[in-house]
Formats: C-alpha cells, structure tokens, sequence
C-alpha cells in the first residue's frame, strides 16, 4: 500500500506557529481535565472528604478498580455542562465510558455524588443516554455505578417529561436488556424515586451495606404520607433488598467488595466479541514522526507524530489534510480512491491499530464531484463492511449560479443519503471547521456515529460566523433608508455582536458542554481515541446496508 | 595444582598392584597428567586409597558449584543431587552431572543410593545438615564410598553439643556455664537455668547453624520457650534433647579454622569474626578478626587444636567461641563442617579448603607446619540472602529476571542462583556471597561495599541495600561489631515508600506494558494504579529524565532499586472478592482478622474458639523457612473464629484467626 509522505517542515514559521497555538489550546484542554480529575471526583475538596468519611470511594476510583488495571478507558463527554448551571455541576455530575472489565469492553455510567449529590441536570440525563446509545450501537454491557438522589428537581421541567428525559434511561434498560446487552447495576449511594429503577430494571445488581439504598420514597417523605418513623437503612439498605425485598441480588460489604462483585458478574458473562468480516492487521504505528529532542534524540512524549505542527493555527488557511491521515493510520499507508477525481474530499482505505477503515477527509469545498466520489466511496465500503473515519474540516457546499444549475443539492443529498444510511460503524473528528450541510454530508452529529470528537481547534456553526455577519447585515440593508448602510462602520457595529455570540457558540467547550459531541481531544490522542471506538463498536456484528433512493 | 606421584607410588599409596594402577590410567579411571615422557598422577585423585574420580555433593545451592570448581582443578568430575523441583535451578547446571534425587536433601538414605546408583565414589556432605550427621558418615563408609569429612567417631563426640563441652571442659578449655545433662524434665531444666542465671539461652543439642535457638530473659518465659524449641529440634535434628547456656549479652562471636591429617598433623588458619549475626544467622564474617592480638590469636588457636585432637578429630573444622572485651573467651561448639564463610579465611591464606578436604580424605599428609601459615591483608564476605529486611527480614520469594555479579581485583562472588531461578521458601535464602579481599580492613570494607554496589538479583528483594548499609555502621566501620549489633541499629520505617518510587515505578512499568495504549486516559497522560509495598496510587506515566532508578520485569511486575533498596512495584490488582472480605475484616475494630504475616505451614494452634486472649498472647505457631514464628493477638479480645487447622500451609496475607476486641 503507498505509504504518505510529509512535505510538512519542522524549521518553518508555519510550523511553529501551528504548534505553538495547538500546544496552547491542548495545555487549557488538559488543564480543564485535571481539574474534573484531580480529587478522584468533580467536587470540591470538602465534599470529596465528606464522601470518603462515609466509607464511600470518588467515583473516578471506584472505576479505577471496577476496570482491568493497565488497561484504556476512553472517558465520554468530560466536559459535559462545562460553563453552565453557574459552575455547579462539573462534568454533570456523572462519568461516563468505555472499559475493559474482565477483557470485556464495557460501557461505566456511574453517578458523581460530590456533585449535588449526584443529581440529574438536564445534561446529566443527556449524558447518561448518550452513553446508553453508544452501549446500545455497540451491544456493550453497562455497569450503572448509583450513587444519585434522583432528578435536580429545580429544573424538572427540562429533566422528567420529554422523551429524551429521565425516564428514557429505564426505557434503554429494558431494551437493551431485551436485546441481550446486560444491564449491571451497584447501588453504591442513594437510588431514590425514579433513580431506584436502575438497579431495579438492572439484570444483576449488587448493594453495598451501610451506604446503598432504594427506595421509591424516603424517610422524610414516608414520615409526611404515613407518619411512620424510619431510618433509611431499615427502609431501603443492602439488607432489606439483598434478604427481603429481592431488589438486589448481591450484599456487599464496602465499594470495593461491590466492585469485586461486578467483575465477577462481567467474568461469569462469558462474553464474546462477533466474528469480523475481515481479518485484524498486526496493528503498526504511524510511520510519520515528529521532531525529536534534539538532546535525548526521544520523540516528544506529547506528540510523537508531530500532528500539531501540520493543523493550520487558522482555520481560513487550508493545508493538505494527507498529512493528518498520515499521522492517524497504520505505518501511514493510504490506499486513496479516485485521488484525481473530486479532489477536495479525500477518500481511501487505510488500517487503523490493526483495523480496516475506510477514510472520508475534506481537503477545501465539497463541489459535485466530492459528494459523488464520497458517496462512491461509502458504497464500498459498507459492501465491505468497513468502518467509516470521517475527518471534518468543512465550510460547506459550492454556491453560486453554476452550481446550483449543476445539481450540487442532488449530489449533495446522494452524499448524504449515504452517510446516513450507512450501516457499518461511522466515527466522526471535527479537525477544523463544522460548518453548514458539510456537516450533514460528514456524519454530523445527528448522523448517527458511534463517536464524535472535536479537536480544540474547531469551530462548529451553521455557517462561518463572518459569513452570517455579512448575510445577517445584507438582509438588513435593504430595509435601511437608501438601502445601503451609511458607513462600513455602521455595518460594522451591527455585524460585530453577531460575529461574537458565532465565535462564543461556535466554540468547540461550548459545543461539547451541550453534548454535540463525545468529547473535546487532544489531536495527538486522534488514533488512540478511534481504535478503542472502533474496538467497541466490533461488539455489535456489522449490519448489511440498505441505502436510500439516491436523487440522480 | 596437587603434587604429581609417578605410577608405583600411586599404587602404593593406594595398595594395589603396579599393573592394577597401568589398567586404571589406561581406561582414564585414574586421571593423568604427561610429564615430558612419563605419566604421573595427581596425588589428590588417590583419596582414602581409591582415586576419587566421581564426587557426589549432598547440597544443593552455592556450596555445589563452589566443590565443582575445585574437582574441576583436580580432574574429578562433579555430581549434583538434584531434587525434581531444582532440576531447572542454575546451579544444578554448573556439576558436570546432575543425579535425580528422589526425596529430601535431608533424606541419607535416598541420597546413598542416588549417589551408588549413579557410580559415585565419593560423598562430600556440603554444609547440611548431613555434614554432622556420623550415622550418615558411616552409611557413605561402610557403602563403601569415600567419606569427605571427619571421622564417624569425632563426628559423634563434637556434634553432640554436651559431650563437646565435657570434652572442653576436661582439658581446661573455657566454656560458659551451662547444663548438658541427659536429665530434660521442666523442672529440672527450671532449676539449672536458676543455678546458671538468667539470661539463658536454649540450643538443641544436636544443632547447629542457629536454628532452634532461644534466649530466655526471665523464668516465666522459660516454658513456652522450652517447648517451642524441643519441637523445632525434633523437626530440624529427630532430637529434642536441649542444652542450656549463659546467655552473654554483647559478645563477639570469633572462629578459628582448623585442618587436620591423618597423621597427627594439624594448623590453625587463623580466625573470623562473624558477629555481625541476625537471630544467630550470620551476616558478615571477616578474617582476621578486627583488633585481635596475635598473643590472643593463638591462644585461641592452640586451644581449638588440643580440642579437636583430643577429639580425634580429622579433616576440616571451625571452633566456635564467644570471646569478651577482656580477651577472655569460651567455647561454644566445633563444626564438623566446611562453613559457610569459609571463603574470606581462603582470600587470606590463599589455601583451597575444599582441595585439602579431598587431599585429607585421600589420606595424604598435610605437608605444612602452623609457621607457614601466613595472613595476607583482610578479607570480608557478606551473604546475599532472599529476604526483606524492610519487612521483618521475612523470606523473600520470586523469580530472578537478571542477575548483575561484581568483578575486579580482590573481589570473589560465590553464587548459588542464576537468572531464571524460583526462589521460594523451601530452601535455604542464600543466593549468593560476595567477599572482598584488601590489603587492610579499610580496603576490603570499601571494596565489598562497591562489589555490592555492583550486584543486582532483579526479581526478588534482597537484603543487599541493608548489607551496603550495615557496612557504614559506625561499629562496623570500627571493627566493634557484637552479636546484638543488627537488633540495636536497624530499625527501618517498611511503610515509608520513597517519593521517587512512585514515578519511577510508573515508568519502568509502563515500558513493560509497552507503548500500546496501556492506562490511556483522555487528555492526560497515561495513567497507572500502582502498587508498592502494599500501598496503592494512581500515577501519571511521565518520561523519567535523570539517570532513571535501575529495574527489571518479574512475573508480577517490576523490581526497582533505589539506593540499594528493591521495591516490588506491580500494577495493583482488581479487587477480588477475597481480597475485600478480607480487607474490610480486617478494617472493622470490632472483627479483626489476623493474616499470616509469611507463607508457611501452621504448626500448632494454641486458642479455641470462643477463648478470651489478651495481648501479645500467642494464638498459633507458623513454620516458615524451619523457624517457628508465633502469630500473636494485636490487642485483648475474644476469639470468634479458627479458620485453620495444623498442618495447613497458608499464603501470606491468608486470614488465620478472627478476633473481636
């Protein structure tokens, strides 16, 4: 297979600056990170010393020893509610993730009770059911670890009623669980009011004594509708349920026994991966690499194949997006599709850790071509049932007389018809630019990828934020006296509160703090972060695919 | 090289006809060596009248590749005994020829006939407990085999700890009050230890080798003491008979080497100090002993001479004395054996003990008066053991991944152990002995401490950074070590896990995971849950710059050294369901769950069910490595629960007793 070369220089200004600017937005990335991760939990040092008082471990370290030691966990959405609810939910109260737990790859969902005592925000629902949608994609168990008081009653409007909202998480239950995706939970806190259907509509559930409780209503409530007196151990703790009630299955005598437990229900799943339709590479890194020290002759421990030095510091300034490709896959072997053809997307097959995956990049505007070669493109490889690896960078289709006469929307809508009915695994990094139906055509976010991931570079809108300034002010001008603005600087003070609430919304915190995405990543964790994805989505068997009518 | 006899003084030497001799050097049962035309023979080959031409040793471990080296010099081939369980081990491939030894290194039977069965003419008995064992010399003798060692007789009188002190006593060689009579009832016992005065110390009368000893500060210790070391007797020795002596409290424990012939000849090599000893196990011995006045030298030596004379003592011995800051000494017991730091008297006299062992055996005469002995400098051994003296020197276990050994000039290693090696608890901890030889004390010390500095058995904690640090111990570096030297100054925080560990641990085991994606976190640095000495932390794997702490891969993990410390370093396991159990009993005041502190086997129980104890009260008896080690209650309580029984090996960490405070 033709191995891609470099024409990326490390002496450049170009790219010093690159560097230079992605080093800095992945140092605030990880900054943001350590400080979700620092205490073992996302709340402050009291809380999390209160939680450790009673016996209870932060939840980071009770999925710590829940997993396989020295063994990935690809966390899911991290930032969640970041800037919002005034700070007060970090993370949104909840980790969620992919892990290997007796060599299963499973999916964790497990409550942060030093975060408002785990409740649900409306992000934390949001959060909580994107990881049963992936659970659910993938066929991954699910460990619930409960550790929650139930819905941030404040806002039940935006959590109880609509059918994305909290009772959608009992509604996944019994459908995986129906599906034969094994639903675990460990009642390692409260499970109060709705929260007391997790462990209840689990499969196998474990309560730990002394901290875990269920019931539907608690002490102060049993007291206000019966007037009876009750603690909340004789109410709903391990030993009613484990001995009386038959809620739960399995007493625990602390978290640790509880995670014990839960590794010993994984093991006794003797769970098996589907046969693939092909045959798994020796994986082989990159064969790109980056500078080296120039003491120790090492590769930068952060960036071995020098990836920020090649991603433009501006997203106006195109670059040959090969040379992203070339630092993601297999010893940097690209067997480009019609590589003369359409030229601004990129398509080909490539072996990602070991896995074959065909690759869609844009490299500038999708014109008609780009769209019929990527559709093309999907159609081979859901008949080879290959993994998808969309990498977008995209301002959008061609406008303008020409190519609407041409038939751009028909060619476009193919693309996307394509992508959406495309039944092998989709995986989706926004690398650059999201912008307008060259989202769409990308597998954006209501497209169904199993895993979508935002560089800190990117930028996602409905159209580039100068753009709508300029549309938005056009319009307005023909409504003004003259129709014309009496100076550019008039234009220019209306087009400037436009062109920042773009920049403030088009910001990729902004984007993953609402869910539109898996999770803002460092670019050079790109091909770690795909191959555990791809890992887990090879637990669902690849469908076969039936596309939709393409408009011809 | 031994002295070279023609053909027809071999066949005198050895009784036999010059014809028989002609036929022997034909068929190379003899071995030759060509002298311009002639043949001759190596007189060391012509032992007790036979040639020894097939030496079996009966030891395993460092002993047997240390015989091997001299048979090879001698052209006698070597047989190692190897058990099923040795048959991998390093030195079972460093004998010319492995024999398959079914049964115990402790079982003579078994060994004579391995040892016919295998066409051995010779049996050397190592430093084992068969070494004093006169019914097993004289099975070898009267199988008609070559017997290394003294004669059955003397073996008899000296190894019986009471008869050798009468023996002392009636040719006026001090020894320290004591009892050694036949008579062995509590009460009679009760009453000697009254008359000799407490401090008292308990030896098994057939012993040797520190095992089975005890010293009883009070009479209300006595009982207990009393049964624990007649049971540890009968099991090491089939004798439960015990000795009682004065306890001295800070002497110094000093040896005389001693090599006698056949014909009345007999020198003294001067002497070691091993004072340096830990629950009388030898550390670091020396020779010559540190400020010894050559007036004192020999008086010592001349009175461990008239003792094994009159002993009738014959071949290769130790005299064991305690010797007073006064210069006044007593005897304790001679060693019908080759010892274990027999290396440093070597480095100094420049002799090969095993050679004259042999050259002894083969009747020859040993051809040197005491005026030709001569002390060269200072030499100075120190034994690398398999424990964790960070952990109570409790007996270490594992699988060396890599050894280091030192070189250079003055130094010698004696190894038992190569890479590859399981070390469990079956056997003797003694990996290897590093001794130093310099032109004074100063040098050899320094030269030790850098030969140490150069070792490394990665795989499994060593006592070799307690070793470098026991050598800059004031008392040490003065040449004033005692008995009690060790007790008094090592006293080491095992909690304490340096600061340094935790990073280094990270990357020495994130390379044994490899760069795969190992501990792969999002947005951060790989991360690892890391457990070191019990403890457990998340570590972010980040590159070590300055020179990196020295570690190698185990079966668990890694072991890292950090000054001379070894870390066992491992990825933390998932919690088991055990495991927690176990922990939170463990935890909880009201239930305490005592572990068993080393593997071992329980050896007695000494509560019931639902018996009140108070604290520091002995509940059950562990064996490990032949020593008994009481299991004692943390606190007063009750006992809820036995979950044991006698007789049953458990793991470390396993839950022995519940307790309930």
């Amino acid at each position: 297979m033709a191995q891609l070369r470099t024409r990326a220089n490390p002496n450049s200004d170009e790219w010093r600056a690159n560097d230079g600017a992605m080093r800095a937005m992945v140092a605030e990335l990880r900054t943001k990170t350590e400080a979700l991760t620092r205490n073992g939990a996302g709340g402050d040092d009291r809380s999390v010393a209160r939680h450790r008082e009673r016996g209870k471990l932060p939840v980071r370290e009770r999925i710590e020893r829940l997993l396989d030691p020295g063994t990935p966990f690809l966390e899911l959405s991290p930032l969640a509610a970041d800037g919002l609810y005034d700070g007060d939910a970090p993370g949104a109260g909840i980790v969620t993730g992919i892990g290997h737990i007796e060599g299963v790859e499973c999916v964790v969902v497990a409550n942060d009770a030093t975060v408002k005592g785990g409740t649900y925000y409306p992000l934390t629902v949001k959060k909580h059911l994107r990881a049963q949608e992936i659970a659910l994609q993938d066929r991954l168990p699910c460990l619930y670890l409960v550790d929650s008081g139930g819905a941030f009653l404040s806002l039940q409007d935006e959590v109880f009623p609509d059918r994305d909202h909290f009772g959608r998480i009992f509604y996944n239950q019994a459908q995986m669980s129906a599906a034969g995706i094994p639903q675990i939970a460990l009642v390692m806190g409260s499970c109060t009011a709705g929260g007391a259907y997790v462990p209840a509509m689990s499969d196998e559930t474990v309560i730990v004594r002394g901290t875990g409780t269920i019931f539907l209503g608690g002490p102060p409530l049993v007291k206000a509708a019966t007037g009876e007196d009750v603690t909340a151990e004789e109410l709903g703790g391990a030993a009613v349920h484990a001995r009386i009630s038959g809620v739960a299955d399995h007493e625990a005598l602390d978290d640790e026994h509880a995670l014990a437990i839960a590794r010993e229900i994984v093991a006794s799943l003797s769970w098996r991966k589907p046969e693939a339709p092909w045959d798994r590479r020796q994986p082989r890194p990159p064969a790109i690499e980056g500078p080296k020290d120039p003491t120790t002759g090492a590769p930068d421990a952060d960036d071995p194949t020098g990836i920020y030095g090649v991603v433009s510091a501006d997203l106006r300034m195109g670059y040959d997006v090969r040379e992203v490709i070339a630092r993601l896959v297999d010893a940097s072997e690209f067997h480009e599709f019609k590589a003369g053809y359409g030229e601004t997307l990129v398509c080909g097959f490539a072996h990602l850790d070991g896995w074959p995956v065909g690759i869609l990049a844009n490299n500038g505007v999708l014109f008609s071509e780009s769209a019929l070669k990527g559709t093309h493109f999907i159609e081979l490889a859901c008949q080879r049932r290959v993994p998808l690896v969309f990498l977008q960078n995209i301002t959008g289709f061609m406008v303008g007389r020409e190519y609407e006469a041409g038939g751009i929307a028909k060619d476009g809508a193919k693309l996307v018809t394509a992508v959406a009915t495309a039944a092998v695994p989709k995986f989706t990094v926004i690398i650059g630019g999201s912008f307008g139906a060259g989202n769409y055509a990308m597998a954006g976010r209501a497209y169904g990828s199993r895993g979508l991931w935002s560089w800190p570079n990117s930028r996602i809108s409905v159209m580039g934020g100068e753009q709508a300034a300029r549309v938005l002010s056009t319009v307005r001008e023909a409504s003004l006296p003259g129709s014309a603005w009496a100076s550019e600087e008039e234009r220019a003070a209306f087009e400037a509160p436009i062109l920042a609430e773009y920049e403030r919304q088009g910001n990729p915190y902004y984007a993953t703090a609402r869910l539109w995405d898996d999770g803002v990543i460092d670019p050079a964790q790109t091909r770690d972060v795909l191959a555990i994805a791809i890992s887990a989505a090879l637990n669902a068997p690849i469908g076969e695919t039936r596309f939709g009518v393409f408009r011809m | 090289m031994s002295e070279l006899i023609g053909p027809s003084e071999a066949a005198r030497r050895l009784g036999v006809s010059g014809r028989t001799v002609q036929r022997w050097l034909r068929s190379g049962e003899l071995p030759s060596v060509r002298v311009g035309k002639r043949l001759k023979v190596p007189a060391s080959a012509l032992v007790a009248g036979r040639p020894i031409r097939r030496l079996l040793v009966a030891n395993r471990g460092e002993l047997v590749v240390r015989i091997a080296r001299t048979c090879r010099s001698l052209g006698i081939t070597c047989l190692a005994l190897v058990t099923d369980d040795q048959r991998e081990a390093w030195w079972a491939r460093q004998a010319d020829e492995a024999v398959p030894l079914a049964g115990s290194y402790l079982d003579g039977v078994a060994i004579l006939t391995a040892a016919q069965a295998a066409g051995a003419d010779a049996i050397h008995p190592g430093y084992g407990f068969l070494a004093e064992r006169a019914e097993f010399a004289e099975a070898v003798i009267s199988a008609g085999l070559t017997w290394i060692g003294p004669p059955p007789a003397a073996m008899r009188t000296l190894g019986d700890k009471a008869a050798a002190r009468r023996l002392a006593a009636g040719i006026g060689v001090p020894i320290l009050p004591g009892y050694d009579g036949r008579g062995q009832s509590d009460a009679l016992l009760t009453r000697e230890a009254a008359r000799i005065g407490y401090p008292v110390l308990l030896k098994p009368s057939a012993g040797g080798g520190g095992k089975g000893m005890h010293v009883v500060r009070e009479r209300g210790e006595l009982r207990e003491s009393l049964a624990r070391a007649r049971r540890e007797a009968r099991a090491a020795f089939d004798d439960e008979r015990i000795i009682l002596e004065r306890y001295l409290d800070r002497p110094r424990h000093v040896e005389v080497q001693l090599l006698l012939d056949r014909h009345g000849g007999g020198v003294h090599f001067g002497e070691r100090d091993c004072s340096l000893q830990r629950r009388h196990q030898k550390v670091v011995e020396e020779s010559p002993a540190p400020g010894l006045s050559a007036g004192l030298r020999e008086r010592l030596g001349e009175a461990a001479l008239r003792l094994a004379r009159t002993a009738g003592y014959v071949g290769t011995g130790t005299a064991e004395f305690l010797l007073a800051d006064d210069g006044t000494f007593v005897f304790l017991e001679l060693n019908a054996r080759l010892q274990v730091e027999h290396p440093v008297t070597e480095a100094v006299t420049g002799l090969d003990l095993v050679a004259a062992q042999l050259r002894i055996a083969a009747g020859e005469p040993l051809g040197l008066a005491q005026a030709d002995v001569r002390i060269d400098g200072h030499a100075i051994e120190a034994r690398l053991y398999a424990e964790d003296p960070w952990g109570g020197f409790l007996p270490a276990i594992g699988r060396i991944a890599r050894v280091a050994w030192p070189t250079g000039p003055g130094v010698r290693l004696d190894a038992g152990v190569g890479p590859g090696d399981e070390i469990g608890t079956r056997y003797d901890p003694l990996l290897a002995k590093v001794v130093a030889h310099g032109p004074d004390r100063a040098a050899a010390l320094a030269r030790l401490d850098a030969a140490l500095g150069e070792t490394a058995t990665l795989g499994v904690t060593t006592n070799r950074g307690f070793l470098r640090w026991l050598l800059a111990v004031p008392e040490v570096v003065a040449g004033d070590a005692r008995t009690d030297t060790i007790d008094v100054r090592w006293h080491p925080d095992a909690d304490v896990v340096p600061e340094e560990a935790w990073p280094a641990a990270a990357a020495a085991l994130a390379a044994v995971c490899g760069m795969g994606r190992s501990g792969f976190r999002l947005n951060g640095p790989r991360t690892l849950s890391i457990e070191i000495a019990g403890q457990r932390r998340s570590v972010p794997v980040m590159p070590v710059n300055a020179s990196p702490a020295p570690w190698a891969p185990t079966t668990a993990g890694i072991v890292l050294d950090l000054e001379g410390r070894a870390f066992m370093a491992r990825i933390a396991p998932p919690p088991t369901v055990e495991s927690a159990v176990r922990r939170v009993h463990h935890a909880a005041g009201s239930a305490e769950a005592i572990v068993a502190p080393m593997p071992g086997v329980v050896l007695a129980i000494r509560v019931a069910a639902g018996e009140a104890v108070e604290a520091h009260q002995v509940l059950l008896v562990l064996e490990a490595m032949k020593m008994e080690n009481a299991v004692t209650a943390p606190a007063d309580g009750a006992v809820t629960r036995l979950l044991v029984r006698p007789g049953q090996a458990v793991r470390r960490g396993d839950v022995l007793v519940e307790l309930e405070s």
